[in-house]
Protein backbone atom coordinates (compact mmCIF):
# COMPACT_ATOMS: atom_id res chain seq x y z
CA UNK A 1 0.00 0.00 0.00
CA UNK A 2 2.97 2.20 0.78
CA UNK A 3 3.82 1.91 -2.44
CA UNK A 4 0.51 3.57 -3.89
CA UNK A 5 0.65 6.49 -1.38
CA UNK A 6 4.39 7.52 -2.86
CA UNK A 7 3.10 8.09 -6.09
CA UNK A 8 -0.39 9.78 -5.38
CA UNK A 9 1.61 12.23 -3.78
CA UNK A 10 3.01 12.57 -7.25
CA UNK A 11 2.02 15.42 -9.60
CA UNK A 12 -1.68 14.07 -11.03
CA UNK A 13 -2.02 16.25 -14.23
CA UNK A 14 -2.25 14.10 -17.13
CA UNK A 15 0.25 15.63 -19.78
CA UNK A 16 -2.43 17.34 -22.39
CA UNK A 17 0.10 18.55 -24.96
CA UNK A 18 -0.61 15.45 -27.52
CA UNK A 19 -4.23 16.21 -27.08
CA UNK A 20 -4.44 18.89 -29.98
CA UNK A 21 -2.75 16.26 -31.89
CA UNK A 22 -5.23 13.52 -31.69
CA UNK A 23 -7.87 15.94 -32.12
CA UNK A 24 -6.74 16.34 -35.37
CA UNK A 25 -6.05 12.97 -36.26
CA UNK A 26 -9.55 12.33 -35.49
CA UNK A 27 -10.65 15.65 -37.29
CA UNK A 28 -8.85 14.35 -40.76
CA UNK A 29 -10.40 10.98 -40.58
CA UNK A 30 -13.70 12.15 -40.45
CA UNK A 31 -12.70 15.11 -43.05
CA UNK A 32 -11.32 12.43 -45.30
CA UNK A 33 -14.31 10.51 -44.84
CA UNK A 34 -17.57 12.96 -45.11
CA UNK A 35 -19.05 12.99 -48.51
CA UNK A 36 -20.91 16.08 -48.21
CA UNK A 37 -24.26 15.28 -49.49
CA UNK A 38 -25.07 16.71 -52.84
CA UNK A 39 -28.98 16.23 -53.21
CA UNK A 40 -31.64 16.61 -50.76
CA UNK A 41 -33.80 13.46 -51.11
CA UNK A 42 -37.67 14.62 -51.49
CA UNK A 43 -38.77 10.80 -50.25
CA UNK A 44 -39.42 8.70 -47.19
CA UNK A 45 -36.44 6.23 -47.60
CA UNK A 46 -36.83 3.91 -44.80
CA UNK A 47 -34.97 0.77 -45.85
CA UNK A 48 -35.72 -2.45 -46.03
CA UNK A 49 -33.82 -5.19 -43.64
CA UNK A 50 -31.85 -7.66 -45.89
CA UNK A 51 -28.96 -10.18 -44.84
CA UNK A 52 -27.26 -11.21 -48.12
CA UNK A 53 -25.99 -7.96 -48.89
CA UNK A 54 -23.35 -7.08 -51.48
CA UNK A 55 -20.87 -4.43 -51.60
CA UNK A 56 -20.06 -2.28 -54.92
CA UNK A 57 -17.04 -2.92 -55.59
CA UNK A 58 -16.89 0.55 -58.17
CA UNK A 59 -18.64 3.47 -56.79
CA UNK A 60 -18.27 5.56 -59.18
CA UNK A 61 -20.23 3.10 -61.22
CA UNK A 62 -23.24 3.72 -59.12
CA UNK A 63 -26.51 6.14 -60.13
CA UNK A 64 -29.17 6.41 -57.56
CA UNK A 65 -32.54 6.27 -57.85
CA UNK A 66 -34.88 7.25 -55.01
CA UNK A 67 -38.75 5.79 -54.83
CA UNK A 68 -40.78 6.76 -51.82
CA UNK A 69 -43.82 8.63 -50.29
CA UNK A 70 -42.59 12.28 -50.68
CA UNK A 71 -41.46 14.20 -47.17
CA UNK A 72 -44.06 17.34 -48.32
CA UNK A 73 -46.89 15.60 -48.41
CA UNK A 74 -49.08 18.86 -48.98
CA UNK A 75 -46.93 19.89 -52.68
CA UNK A 76 -46.41 16.63 -53.81
CA UNK A 77 -49.21 14.22 -52.61
CA UNK A 78 -49.03 11.08 -50.84
CA UNK A 79 -48.59 8.51 -53.87
CA UNK A 80 -44.94 7.23 -54.26
CA UNK A 81 -42.59 9.16 -56.67
CA UNK A 82 -39.70 8.21 -58.34
CA UNK A 83 -36.70 11.07 -57.50
CA UNK A 84 -33.46 11.38 -59.48
CA UNK A 85 -30.96 13.55 -58.70
CA UNK A 86 -33.36 16.54 -57.89
CA UNK A 87 -36.21 16.10 -59.59
CA UNK A 88 -39.31 14.19 -59.54
CA UNK A 89 -39.58 11.41 -62.40
CA UNK A 90 -42.20 9.54 -64.32
CA UNK A 91 -40.74 5.74 -64.96
CA UNK A 92 -40.57 6.86 -68.64
CA UNK A 93 -38.24 9.58 -68.12
CA UNK A 94 -35.70 7.70 -66.62
CA UNK A 95 -34.35 6.22 -69.79
CA UNK A 96 -32.97 10.13 -70.31
CA UNK A 97 -31.81 9.38 -66.49
CA UNK A 98 -30.00 6.55 -67.54
CA UNK A 99 -28.74 8.33 -70.56
CA UNK A 100 -27.35 10.86 -68.67
CA UNK A 101 -25.79 8.83 -66.10
CA UNK A 102 -23.90 6.84 -69.17
CA UNK A 103 -22.96 9.47 -70.87
CA UNK A 104 -20.94 10.78 -67.37
CA UNK A 105 -18.37 7.05 -67.80
CA UNK A 106 -15.92 6.12 -70.06
CA UNK A 107 -17.00 4.09 -73.30
CA UNK A 108 -15.63 0.86 -71.20
CA UNK A 109 -17.88 1.22 -68.60
CA UNK A 110 -20.69 1.97 -69.67
CA UNK A 111 -22.30 -1.65 -69.68
CA UNK A 112 -21.01 -1.77 -66.35
CA UNK A 113 -23.24 1.00 -64.49
CA UNK A 114 -25.19 -0.28 -61.53
CA UNK A 115 -28.42 1.52 -60.43
CA UNK A 116 -28.98 1.27 -57.12
CA UNK A 117 -32.44 1.59 -56.03
CA UNK A 118 -33.29 2.90 -53.11
CA UNK A 119 -36.90 2.06 -51.94
CA UNK A 120 -38.54 3.26 -49.20
CA UNK A 121 -39.99 -0.12 -47.39
CA UNK A 122 -43.58 0.64 -47.69
CA UNK A 123 -43.75 1.54 -51.33
CA UNK A 124 -45.81 -0.91 -53.35
CA UNK A 125 -44.18 -3.27 -55.89
CA UNK A 126 -46.06 -1.69 -58.92
CA UNK A 127 -43.94 1.32 -59.31
CA UNK A 128 -41.12 -0.54 -58.56
CA UNK A 129 -41.66 -2.85 -61.27
CA UNK A 130 -42.66 0.24 -64.07
CA UNK A 131 -39.00 1.55 -63.05
CA UNK A 132 -37.27 -2.03 -63.56
CA UNK A 133 -38.93 -2.53 -66.99
CA UNK A 134 -37.48 0.98 -67.95
CA UNK A 135 -34.36 0.02 -66.51
CA UNK A 136 -34.28 -3.21 -68.91
CA UNK A 137 -35.31 -1.08 -71.71
CA UNK A 138 -32.35 0.92 -71.29
CA UNK A 139 -30.11 -1.08 -70.84
CA UNK A 140 -29.09 -0.61 -67.13
CA UNK A 141 -29.46 -4.00 -66.17
CA UNK A 142 -27.16 -4.28 -63.53
CA UNK A 143 -29.26 -3.74 -60.15
CA UNK A 144 -28.67 -2.98 -56.62
CA UNK A 145 -31.54 -3.56 -54.10
CA UNK A 146 -30.32 -0.72 -51.20
CA UNK A 147 -31.22 -2.15 -47.99
CA UNK A 148 -29.49 -2.18 -44.46
CA UNK A 149 -27.64 -5.32 -42.61
CA UNK A 150 -30.35 -6.74 -40.13
CA UNK A 151 -31.18 -10.40 -39.16
CA UNK A 152 -33.99 -12.53 -40.39
CA UNK A 153 -36.01 -12.90 -37.99
CA UNK B 1 0.92 43.44 -24.57
CA UNK B 2 3.18 46.66 -25.40
CA UNK B 3 5.71 45.23 -22.89
CA UNK B 4 5.17 41.55 -24.03
CA UNK B 5 6.62 42.70 -27.18
CA UNK B 6 9.34 44.60 -26.26
CA UNK B 7 10.99 41.42 -23.97
CA UNK B 8 10.59 39.45 -27.53
CA UNK B 9 8.62 36.20 -25.99
CA UNK B 10 6.66 35.76 -29.34
CA UNK B 11 4.51 32.34 -28.10
CA UNK B 12 1.39 32.06 -29.64
CA UNK B 13 -0.96 30.21 -26.98
CA UNK B 14 -1.62 26.68 -28.40
CA UNK B 15 -3.79 25.99 -25.43
CA UNK B 16 -7.10 26.73 -27.83
CA UNK B 17 -6.29 24.61 -29.98
CA UNK B 18 -7.67 21.40 -28.56
CA UNK B 19 -10.42 23.90 -28.23
CA UNK B 20 -10.96 24.64 -32.09
CA UNK B 21 -10.17 21.36 -33.19
CA UNK B 22 -12.93 19.83 -31.01
CA UNK B 23 -15.30 22.38 -32.60
CA UNK B 24 -14.29 21.58 -36.34
CA UNK B 25 -14.04 17.36 -35.31
CA UNK B 26 -18.06 18.12 -34.44
CA UNK B 27 -18.90 19.70 -37.17
CA UNK B 28 -18.10 16.97 -39.37
CA UNK B 29 -19.35 14.16 -36.92
CA UNK B 30 -22.39 15.68 -37.42
CA UNK B 31 -22.39 16.09 -41.29
CA UNK B 32 -20.64 12.30 -42.19
CA UNK B 33 -22.99 9.80 -43.25
CA UNK B 34 -21.11 6.95 -43.50
CA UNK B 35 -21.75 6.08 -47.06
CA UNK B 36 -23.46 2.39 -46.95
CA UNK B 37 -23.60 1.30 -50.68
CA UNK B 38 -25.03 -2.42 -49.62
CA UNK B 39 -27.89 -4.16 -50.92
CA UNK B 40 -28.71 -7.09 -53.15
CA UNK B 41 -27.14 -6.74 -56.66
CA UNK B 42 -29.72 -8.61 -59.28
CA UNK B 43 -29.17 -8.43 -62.87
CA UNK B 44 -32.17 -8.08 -65.18
CA UNK B 45 -33.05 -9.40 -68.03
CA UNK B 46 -32.61 -8.34 -71.42
CA UNK B 47 -35.87 -6.55 -72.74
CA UNK B 48 -37.96 -8.82 -74.71
CA UNK B 49 -37.44 -8.86 -78.27
CA UNK B 50 -40.54 -9.44 -80.16
CA UNK B 51 -40.23 -12.70 -82.33
CA UNK B 52 -38.79 -14.33 -79.27
CA UNK B 53 -39.35 -17.95 -79.00
CA UNK B 54 -40.92 -19.05 -75.63
CA UNK B 55 -38.68 -21.44 -73.27
CA UNK B 56 -41.03 -24.00 -71.89
CA UNK B 57 -39.39 -25.56 -68.80
CA UNK B 58 -41.02 -28.21 -67.02
CA UNK B 59 -43.86 -27.80 -63.96
CA UNK B 60 -40.85 -29.79 -61.72
CA UNK B 61 -38.37 -27.45 -62.71
CA UNK B 62 -39.46 -24.96 -61.28
CA UNK B 63 -40.14 -23.28 -58.17
CA UNK B 64 -43.10 -20.73 -57.93
CA UNK B 65 -43.21 -18.37 -55.23
CA UNK B 66 -46.68 -15.96 -55.88
CA UNK B 67 -47.36 -13.28 -53.63
CA UNK B 68 -50.64 -11.37 -53.76
CA UNK B 69 -51.74 -7.61 -53.12
CA UNK B 70 -52.22 -8.31 -49.43
CA UNK B 71 -48.66 -9.92 -49.14
CA UNK B 72 -49.91 -13.44 -48.51
CA UNK B 73 -47.52 -16.00 -50.43
CA UNK B 74 -48.07 -19.04 -52.49
CA UNK B 75 -45.41 -21.28 -52.84
CA UNK B 76 -45.53 -24.37 -54.69
CA UNK B 77 -49.42 -23.66 -55.29
CA UNK B 78 -49.67 -23.98 -51.44
CA UNK B 79 -50.32 -20.92 -49.02
CA UNK B 80 -47.30 -20.18 -47.33
CA UNK B 81 -46.73 -18.69 -43.81
CA UNK B 82 -43.84 -19.78 -42.35
CA UNK B 83 -40.94 -17.76 -41.91
CA UNK B 84 -38.75 -16.93 -44.40
CA UNK B 85 -36.06 -19.21 -43.42
CA UNK B 86 -38.10 -22.06 -43.89
CA UNK B 87 -38.43 -20.99 -47.40
CA UNK B 88 -34.46 -20.72 -47.77
CA UNK B 89 -34.42 -24.49 -46.66
CA UNK B 90 -36.89 -25.50 -49.50
CA UNK B 91 -35.37 -23.85 -52.05
CA UNK B 92 -32.14 -25.20 -51.20
CA UNK B 93 -33.86 -28.67 -51.30
CA UNK B 94 -35.05 -27.92 -54.65
CA UNK B 95 -31.97 -26.92 -56.06
CA UNK B 96 -30.22 -29.76 -54.68
CA UNK B 97 -33.06 -32.54 -55.61
CA UNK B 98 -31.33 -34.01 -58.38
CA UNK B 99 -34.29 -35.82 -59.53
CA UNK B 100 -33.11 -36.76 -63.24
CA UNK B 101 -29.48 -35.64 -63.55
CA UNK B 102 -27.67 -35.26 -67.03
CA UNK B 103 -23.40 -36.09 -67.20
CA UNK B 104 -23.68 -32.46 -66.22
CA UNK B 105 -25.71 -33.08 -63.12
CA UNK B 106 -24.00 -36.22 -61.77
CA UNK B 107 -20.51 -33.96 -62.62
CA UNK B 108 -21.98 -31.33 -59.99
CA UNK B 109 -23.29 -33.84 -57.66
CA UNK B 110 -20.17 -35.95 -57.53
CA UNK B 111 -18.02 -32.51 -56.49
CA UNK B 112 -20.37 -31.75 -53.57
CA UNK B 113 -18.88 -32.14 -50.00
CA UNK B 114 -20.79 -35.38 -48.45
CA UNK B 115 -23.10 -33.39 -45.73
CA UNK B 116 -24.62 -32.05 -48.58
CA UNK B 117 -24.83 -34.96 -51.01
CA UNK B 118 -27.74 -35.99 -48.30
CA UNK B 119 -29.79 -33.38 -49.48
CA UNK B 120 -30.48 -35.00 -52.73
CA UNK B 121 -33.67 -36.47 -52.07
CA UNK B 122 -34.20 -37.51 -56.25
CA UNK B 123 -37.65 -36.75 -55.80
CA UNK B 124 -39.86 -37.12 -59.03
CA UNK B 125 -41.34 -34.02 -58.44
CA UNK B 126 -38.36 -31.91 -57.83
CA UNK B 127 -35.90 -29.95 -59.96
CA UNK B 128 -34.10 -32.88 -62.25
CA UNK B 129 -30.40 -30.73 -61.50
CA UNK B 130 -29.34 -27.89 -60.39
CA UNK B 131 -28.66 -26.64 -63.89
CA UNK B 132 -31.89 -27.24 -64.69
CA UNK B 133 -33.57 -25.89 -61.60
CA UNK B 134 -35.50 -21.91 -61.81
CA UNK B 135 -36.90 -20.26 -58.24
CA UNK B 136 -39.45 -18.03 -60.00
CA UNK B 137 -40.99 -15.30 -57.73
CA UNK B 138 -43.80 -13.39 -59.26
CA UNK B 139 -45.02 -10.60 -56.89
CA UNK B 140 -48.67 -8.26 -57.60
CA UNK B 141 -48.16 -5.01 -58.28
CA UNK B 142 -49.71 -4.26 -54.58
CA UNK B 143 -47.43 -6.50 -52.82
CA UNK B 144 -45.28 -4.37 -50.57
CA UNK B 145 -41.28 -3.47 -51.33
CA UNK B 146 -40.57 -5.03 -47.87
CA UNK B 147 -41.99 -8.44 -48.49
CA UNK B 148 -40.55 -8.37 -51.95
CA UNK B 149 -37.17 -7.93 -50.37
CA UNK B 150 -37.46 -10.96 -47.85
CA UNK B 151 -38.53 -13.21 -50.55
CA UNK B 152 -35.62 -12.48 -52.43
CA UNK B 153 -32.79 -12.03 -49.84
CA UNK B 154 -34.32 -15.68 -48.80
CA UNK B 155 -33.89 -17.42 -52.46
CA UNK B 156 -30.27 -15.20 -52.51
CA UNK B 157 -29.35 -16.78 -49.07
CA UNK B 158 -30.74 -20.46 -50.54
CA UNK B 159 -27.95 -19.93 -53.69
CA UNK B 160 -25.30 -18.30 -51.57
CA UNK B 161 -25.86 -20.92 -48.62
CA UNK B 162 -25.17 -23.26 -51.30
CA UNK B 163 -22.17 -21.89 -52.86
CA UNK B 164 -20.59 -21.17 -49.61
CA UNK B 165 -21.09 -24.67 -48.40
CA UNK B 166 -19.35 -26.07 -51.38
CA UNK B 167 -15.99 -24.67 -50.68
CA UNK B 168 -16.74 -24.69 -46.66
CA UNK B 169 -16.61 -21.30 -46.18
CA UNK B 170 -19.91 -19.04 -44.16
CA UNK B 171 -22.36 -17.37 -46.29
CA UNK B 172 -21.33 -14.01 -44.79
CA UNK B 173 -17.59 -14.91 -46.49
CA UNK B 174 -19.20 -16.09 -49.46
CA UNK B 175 -20.47 -12.84 -50.40
CA UNK B 176 -17.16 -10.61 -49.17
CA UNK B 177 -15.31 -12.73 -51.96
CA UNK B 178 -13.26 -10.48 -53.25
CA UNK B 179 -13.20 -11.21 -57.34
CA UNK B 180 -9.95 -8.91 -57.81
CA UNK B 181 -8.08 -11.10 -56.22
CA UNK B 182 -6.76 -14.78 -57.86
CA UNK B 183 -7.10 -17.14 -54.85
CA UNK B 184 -11.02 -15.95 -54.01
CA UNK B 185 -12.10 -15.57 -57.75
CA UNK B 186 -11.46 -19.40 -57.95
CA UNK B 187 -13.06 -20.33 -55.51
CA UNK B 188 -15.85 -17.98 -56.10
CA UNK B 189 -15.87 -19.87 -59.32
CA UNK B 190 -15.28 -23.55 -57.99
CA UNK B 191 -18.40 -22.88 -55.75
CA UNK B 192 -20.82 -21.95 -59.17
CA UNK B 193 -20.00 -24.22 -61.62
CA UNK B 194 -22.60 -26.36 -62.18
CA UNK B 195 -25.41 -24.27 -60.34
CA UNK B 196 -26.34 -21.43 -61.82
CA UNK B 197 -27.95 -18.75 -59.82
CA UNK B 198 -31.46 -18.66 -61.81
CA UNK B 199 -34.04 -16.52 -60.07
CA UNK B 200 -36.20 -15.47 -62.48
CA UNK B 201 -38.66 -12.21 -61.34
CA UNK B 202 -41.69 -11.96 -63.58
CA UNK B 203 -43.45 -8.89 -64.34
CA UNK B 204 -46.35 -8.56 -61.78
CA UNK B 205 -49.54 -8.94 -62.63
CA UNK B 206 -52.09 -6.00 -62.71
Amino acid sequence: MSKFKKKSSASQDIPTAALPDIIFMLLFFFMVTTVMREQEILVKQILPKADQLSKIQKKSLVSHIYIGEPKNVGTYGSEPRIQTNDVFMVPDELTLFVNQEKDKLSEAERDRITMALNIDSEVKMGIVSDVEQTLRKSNARKILYKSLKGLEE
Amino acid sequence: MARNKERGTPEVSSGSMADIAFLLLIFFLVTTTIANDKGILMQLPPPPEPDQPEIIFQERNIFKILANSNDQLLVENEPYNKPMSELKEEVKDFVLNFGDPNQDGVDTYNSLPSQMKSRAKQSSESSDHPGKAVVSFKANRGTSYELYIDVLDAVQAAYNEIYAERVGISAQEFLQLDQSKDVEKRMYQQARAGIPKAISIAEPDK
